[in-house]
């Protein structure tokens, strides 16, 4: 489904991606974690070519994200993509946030767009919030209205770059809710996150970056949350730090 | 001191002298913030573009021609300008208006030039992942501007581009040099007519003042609701 082969990105000389090989079949969930600066944002907006690369190759679907032939917005409008600061149009409503790239990017009529849009609300829990605005609902709402927004175009994969790390703590539980569901309904998920009960209760694989943009761990669930003692020094360290409290 | 006479200012000299010229002169400063925006944000789009030869050249656009005095640039256009241009204007209304049309284009070409830094300031303004976010879900450069940067953009904006158009108003006044027939225009004739020039003075002075001061008014209210949509 996805494959990145050998990617490597440098900002001017720093080099931010190194190397990097990651597969993740149809249906899985992939967990992306490690410490701050260490390239999970970058590796992730590589994949919808957000960020360019400079070596190697991202394969989503049988296309070519790294070929410069590649038409990329219609690419992208089959990737979803969730931010860690939700990044809502502020100036449109719920609705028309929801509506807005299905009528503009795919060319849906605006009431079959409207259709596909409620649904989503509805199943985010939000369907009474539909014509408000997002400054007026709390972080958590917002990020489920961009969950929502993501998903009504339909995608073959989802991405999250930590969906929940801007979110006050008793709105984290109800975004996580959102995305459990989605996995157990068997969406193709990568998601960069620290939470690790959410590792632990639905992915498939967990991936560890260190500083430098190097994957330095990519296991089963059951591994890297199985022996601390057979994970790599640097792991373990941040395992430790995350865990501690 | 003389005494101060306005009994001249009845209801017929008013209209007969001043409203054509009160009238192109918001027709001006609403035309030229109109065209001035919209140029403006072609050339604020430009400089952004990571295009080098677009980028250079609305550079130099933007710092050439804020810094020349707009009378200069009005009274070039209207002197360098050929006679053959204004024949372009249907039904030889081009000759008669020379010097409103002059006006009207130098203004919408200079102020472009003050819009566009604004514009650029409004697109620069928003977040990153704004603009991550619309590609994200696919859109396309031109689309992504359209909908989501440059609806955010003016709106957040929409006071300095009010203020910007006060001045504007009151540089509407420098089409004197040219001739063309604005409000203090109107004041003017009307001055010279009935010997009262400083009684027309005193009040073209008043007409600025309150125009300007309700459109600052005006910026007041929209700052502080925009403050609460935010
Ligand atoms: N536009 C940029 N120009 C230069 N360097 C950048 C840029 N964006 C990111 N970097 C650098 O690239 C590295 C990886 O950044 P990235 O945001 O991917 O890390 P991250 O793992 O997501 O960190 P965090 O947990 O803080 O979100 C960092 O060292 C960062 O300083
Ligand atoms: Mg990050």
């Amino acid at each position: 489904m996805i494959e990145m082969k050998s990617v490597s990105k440098w900002y001017g000389t720093t080099q931010v991606l190194n190397d990097c090989s990651v597969k993740i079949n149809k249906g899985e969930v992939v967990v992306v974690c490690g410490p701050s600066g260490s390239g999970k944002s970058t590796l992730i907006k590589t994949i919808n070519a957000l960020e360019p690369i400079q070596k190697g190759e991202i394969w989503i679907d049988g296309v070519a994200v790294h070929d410069k032939a590649t038409d990329l917005p219609k690419l992208r409008s089959r990737v979803g993509m969730v931010f860690q600061h939700f990044e809502l149009f502020p100036h449109l409503s719920v609705t028309d946030n929801l509506i807005i790239a299905q009528v503009k990017v795919l060319g849906r009529r605006r009431d079959e767009a409207k259709k596909r849009g409620l649904q989503m609300l509805e199943r985010v829990g939000l369907i009474d919030h539909q014509h408000k605005f997002p400054g007026q609902l709390s972080g958590g709402q917002q990020q489920r209205v961009a969950i929502a927004r993501a998903l009504s175009m339909d995608p073959i994969i989802m991405l999250f770059d930590e969906p929940t790390s801007a979110l006050d703590p008793e709105m984290v539980g109800e975004v996580l809710d959102v995305m459990v569901g989605l996995a157990s309904e068997g969406m193709t998920m990568m998601v960069v996150t620290h939470e690790m009960g959410f590792a632990r209760k639905v992915s498939n694989r967990v991936i560890f970056m260190d500083v430098g943009g190097r994957i330095l761990e990519d296991t089963t669930k059951d591994e890297f949350f199985g022996k601390i003692e057979d994970r790599q020094p640097r792991t373990r360290e941040f395992l430790n730090k995350i865990l501690q409290y | 001191m003389a005494t101060l006479d306005f009994s001249f200012y009845t209801w017929a000299n008013i209209s007969n002298y001043l409203l054509s010229g009160l009238y192109f002169s918001v027709a001006l400063t609403i035309a030229a913030t109109v065209g001035g925006i919209a140029l403006g944000t072609i050339i604020a789009l430009m400089r952004l573009s990571n295009i080098k030869p677009l980028e250079y050249i609305a550079t130099w656009y933007v710092n050439v021609f804020r810094s020349v005095p707009l009378v200069m640039v009005i009274l070039w256009f209207f002197l360098l300008v050929p006679s053959g241009f204004y024949d372009l204007f249907p039904g030889g209304s081009g000759q008669k208006y020379r010097a409103e049309i002059c006006a009207l284009i130098t203004f919408v070409v200079f102020e472009a030039a003050f819009f566009s830094e604004i514009v650029r300031a409004g697109i620069q303004s928003l977040p990153r992942g704004q603009t991550n976010a619309g590609q994200a879900l696919g859109m396309t450069y031109a689309q992504n501007m359209r909908y989501i940067i440059l609806p955010q953009a003016i709106r957040n904006m929409l006071p300095v581009f009010l203020t910007q158009t006060i001045v504007l108003f009151q540089d509407t006044s420098l089409v004197y040099a040219i001739g063309a027939y604005d409000i203090l225009k109107g004041f003017e004739i009307m001055g010279n007519t009935f010997g009262r020039r400083i009684e027309t003075y005193l009040l073209a002075a008043v007409v600025y003042f309150i125009i300007s001061f309700f459109l600052s008014m005006l910026v007041k209210k929209l700052n502080q609701k925009i403050r609460i949509v935010r």
